[in-house]
């Protein structure tokens, strides 16, 4: 294979800003007293090289349409990937017959018309650099990324491959108060996933890789490589450990579940609705002093930034807890109204239905020790890598997840644990937080150092 | 509606048509190629506070082009249906193989055509009344079954799938798959407690069927229970016991423990703790477990998989003896095995795979009442929440929605929501009881795999593992259940 790229055949000269602009008149023109149009567009490349061959190689775009239209306090949603006339023509009639069967919900409704905008300094989130590598360059990337964790140790014999994927996206936005906005984002990443098997047979896989929204940023394709078969070889030999109640230590990309749980438990719809374990408490200790937690949809280059939310507000910088203290919810403008706040700016809108809540980049603010400092306090503990399943409930707080890691012993990662599970109270656990690392590293929207948490119970044989 | 010939009325296709898309395809060589044609329509409402606050309808269609050469494939797809797109589609996919042109076959065959599920018309508009007043029911439902239910969110959501498969060898396949679910969640709330419940079923079935046996009440009643029962629910006990699974949902335990190891495309690659363990024991000789795609209208069915090759029932493990894979067409011939019909994908921008349908354990001859009144001291699981596994190592869990301690025979306190994690490729062989009550789930499953999802069933009798971890909380002086 010599190339992957093929002249596109001309596309019609249309104006996604246009498209949306003029679904929003019509709808008003037919008789909705507000409505918003989202257009949504996008370019993927994907391959995946296994044991040196071409596995896949995937390439294409695509395009998708959504409306939602309001009479008065009633809404409905449609949505379509047709943009012919007629099939905008379908979209935009459904739409309208369908808010006639939705209820009066004295909440529903755009945000007001002052609120829209966008931010508009450079926000540093698209780069044409990552479709820029000639087809091969791609494959090699990928290739490279797992040859280096096949060549890493002889135990590595085996992959789930080393892939390399680009992506660009282009977001337009209109409502009714005359905004328009829009944005596209671009993103490349670099995989590898090697297995590794030990003298009884036993397999482990693990993986590492890089994200960027520039091909300039991208690491190299060796390092994700070495990394990925340095996680995937510290596995083998995993043997299950006696349950017992041990500090334990949450490795930054596990780490971000629990700062997940935190996002559900300040998620405005969870709030008003009494679901969270931490509704009702604004103002109050939620966990202990060295918790700060933040939401910044602002950030230039950052995996969860856009210039405005999926309602058009403008995105922002929101403290979610201070130093323990539960300074704000996240809220779209719905649950903003039920609770009687203003807007956030976290709505996300796919194409259909009611606009939910999302995170711009969210994090826990680093603290002062190293990750190796951490670990060299505990006498004996657990150093989670990986958690499988989704046991919290976000209700009571109650949580147990299967877990496997390394066992901490002496101050030191002496050996690789597996088929346990790890329980708790995510209510407590907050409180519980003993130590935060000073290794805060962006590979997605959210982000958490390295944490310790004690009391938990680690269940095994 | 007349659903034949779909694509060629509403796009206006011929089989010239088709067979001039899968020349470029191959126009670089390669063993095989296919179209997927996808016309998908699908309808969601929600109801929430007693409100109809969301209702939502759309439309997504388009066509993905494979090319398989060797073990590698080429794909693209676009959602223009124009024959510009599509031949730029095929040209494209086409890149993967590196060789001379070759000729697909002229002229399609068609395969017997089968009929597990009922079309209706999409009558969107004539049925939405009918919809409303589910969800409305069911919300009723809800909030009249306990004083104590503060919270009620019901939905309901439908959707048809038109599809259409050609390949390079002459396979012409066309179905529509219907599928509808209700949802009931709610929450229980006392003074400074609360806890969650939820239920919901369906299948590839049309409205009617909500209005039979499985009614919004019913499932609007189970979430209720649920909910009510959580609220006195204990700390579950943390370590190895015997653990007793009731029979339906907890048939999530093969989905994760074993289902997954078996898709063929992990065993071709080694990848899996189940390769190279055919016909070898991996449970004990009372587990007989299958996947079968052909029960009428259950979620996980299909006609024709989406490499438009029928679906059929594979016994995966009988008596204890691992007896075969689930294979696409890719894996079938680089394995050299049958095609089990088990190509699917989540639509026409994703390539197929290897993927479960309706799994599940035949009954057994245990009395379900016998298998609790052997276990001294364990659990008892009758729901779940969803699952996970790691296909290398075999390690899997499944998180339990509602559990009782089982003490000395007898089904005791509901206990709070534990995690059980085990070891796939040894789990079944601690299998000492099946029960005769074998159950399918009501028909909410959806399986997740490289980030591609599909409706499944899961379905198990009622069973008794003799050693399996479950992740609680509870201290040993409290509940005397850690070993």
């Amino acid at each position: 294979m010599t190339q992957t790229q093929i002249e596109t055949p001309s596309k019609p000269a249309t104006d996604l800003k246009e498209i949306a602009s003029d679904i929003v008149s019509r709808a008003v023109a037919r008789g909705a007293t507000a409505a918003e149009c989202v257009v949504r567009e996008g370019d993927e490349f994907s391959t995946v090289v296994r044991l040196g061959q071409v596995e896949t190689l995937k390439e294409s775009g695509s395009k998708s349409i959504g409306v939602r239209v309001f009479f008065g306090k009633r809404a409905a949603s449609t949505y379509s990937s047709d943009f012919s006339r007629s099939g905008l023509d379908r979209m935009l009639k459904s739409a309208l017959e369908l808010a006639k069967i939705t209820s009066e919900d004295p909440f529903s409704g755009l945000p007001e018309a002052s609120q829209s905008g966008s931010l508009t300094s450079n926000l540093d989130l698209f780069y044409e650099d990552v479709y820029s590598l000639s087809g091969e360059s791609r494959i090699d990337y990928a290739r490279r990324a797992e040859k280096t964790a096949l060549d890493f140790d002889p135990r590595i014999q085996n992959s789930d491959g080393g892939s390399f994927d680009a992506a660009t996206g282009h977001k337009v936005l209109a409502n009714s108060h005359g905004f328009v906005g829009e944005y596209r984002r671009s993103y490349c990443s670099v995989a590898a996933v090697p297995i590794a098997q030990d003298e009884s047979g036993a397999m482990q896989r693990d993986y590492w890789f890089s994200v960027a929204r520039s091909l300039s940023k991208l690491e190299p394709a060796e390092l994700v490589g070495k990394i990925a078969a340095e996680r995937t070889l510290r596995r083998l030999g995993a043997r299950k450990v006696k349950t017992a109640q041990v500090p334990i230590v949450f490795d930054p990309l596990v780490a971000t579940s629990i700062l997940e749980h935190i996002f559900e438990g300040v998620n405005g719809d969870a709030v008003y609705r009494g679901a969270s374990f931490l509704a009702g408490k604004l103002g109050q200790k939620v966990a202990g002093d060295n918790l700060t937690v933040i939401d910044d949809g602002t950030m230039p280059g950052g995996f969860g930034t856009s210039p405005f939310d999926g309602e058009g507000i403008p995105t922002r910088r929101t403290v979610v807890i201070e130093k323990g203290v539960l300074k704000s919810y996240l809220l779209n403008t719905y649950t903003a109204r039920k609770l009687g706040l203003q807007s956030t700016a976290n709505a996300s809108r796919g194409l259909a239905g009611t606009p939910g809540i999302g995170p711009g980049n969210y994090f826990v603010e680093p603290g002062p020790r190293s990750p190796k400092e951490i670990i060299a306090g505990i006498s004996e503990g657990l150093y989670v890598t990986e958690f499988l399943g989704h046991g919290a409930n976000l209700v009571t707080g109650d949580y147990s997840r299967g877990a496997s890691g390394l066992w901490i012993s002496g101050g030191e990662l002496a050996y690789p644990v597996e088929e346990i599970t790890v329980a708790g109270n995510l209510k407590q656990m907050f409180f519980n937080i003993s130590e935060i690392g000073s290794d805060l590293e962006f590979r997605g929207a959210v982000a958490c150092p390295m944490i310790r948490i004690d009391g938990l119970t680690v269940g095994g044989a | 509606m007349k659903t034949d010939k779909f694509f060629f009325e509403h796009y206006g296709l011929t089989e010239r048509d088709l067979e001039r898309y899968l020349a470029p395809a191959l126009s670089a060589g390669g063993e095989y190629a296919d179209l997927y044609f996808e016309y998908l329509t699908s309808t969601s409402l929600m109801v929430d506070e007693s409100m109809v606050k969301s209702a939502s309808q759309g439309i997504s269609a388009g066509c993905g082009v494979r090319v398989v050469s060797g073990e590698r494939t080429g794909y693209a797809y676009t959602d223009d249906l124009s024959p510009a797109r599509i031949l730029h589609a095929a040209r494209t996919a086409a890149l993967i193989a590196s060789g001379p042109a070759k000729e697909p076959v002229v002229g399609f065959q068609e395969k017997a055509a089968r009929s597990l599920y009922p079309v209706t018309l999409p009558s969107v508009d004539a049925e939405i009344t009918a919809k409303v007043e589910l969800v409305m029911r069911a919300d009723k439902a809800a909030r009249a079954a306990d004083p104590r239910i503060k919270e009620v969110r019901a939905s309901y959501a439908d959707e048809l799938r038109n599809i259409l498969v050609i390949g390079s060898d002459g396979t012409f396949a066309e179905d529509s798959q219907p599928l509808a679910r209700i949802n009931v969640f709610c929450i229980a709330k006392t003074d400074g407690n609360s806890a969650r419940g939820s239920a919901g079923g369906g299948g590839r079935v049309a409205l009617d069927f909500f209005f039979g046996e499985k009614t919004p009440e019913h499932f609007a009643k189970e979430a209720a229970r649920q909910a009510i029962l959580q609220l006195d629910a204990r700390e579950a006990p943390a370590g190895e016991m015997e653990v007793v699974l009731g029979p339906g949902w907890p048939g999530v335990l093969l989905h994760e423990a074993i289902g997954h190891g078996l898709e063929a495309d992990f065993n071709r690659k080694k990848t899996s703790a189940f390769a190279g363990l055919l016909g070898q024991r991996v449970a004990s000789e009372k587990c007989t477990i299958v996947d079968n795609g052909t029960m009428p209208w259950r979620r996980g069915s299909l006609n024709v998989d989406d490499e438009g090759h029928p679906t059929q029932n594979t016994t995966l493990i009988e008596k204890g003896i691992l007896k075969g894979y689930l294979s696409d067409r890719l894996s079938a011939k680089l394995m050299g095995m049958a095609d089990t019909g088990n190509g699917r994908r989540e639509s026409y921008e994703h390539i197929p795979m290897p993927r479960m349908t309706n799994t599940y354990m035949l009954s057994g001859d245990d009395d379900p009442q016998d298998i609790l009144r052997s276990v001294k001291r364990g659990i008892y699981a009758v729901n779940f929440g969803g699952g996970q596994v790691d296909i290398t190592n075999g390690k899997f869990v499944f998180t339990a929605s509602e559990a009782y301690l089982i003490e000395d025979g007898a089904v005791t306190a509901p206990i709070k929501g534990a995690t059980l994690i085990g070891n796939g490729p040894d789990v079944l062989t601690r299998v000492s009881m099946v029960g005769n009550d074998l159950q399918l789930d009501e028909g909410v499953g959806t399986c997740g795999k490289d980030g591609q999802a599909v409706p499944v069933g899961v379905g198990i009798p009622t069973i008794k593992v003799d050693r399996l971890t479950v992740g609680g909380t509870a201290k040993r002086d409290t509940g005397g259940f850690m070993q």
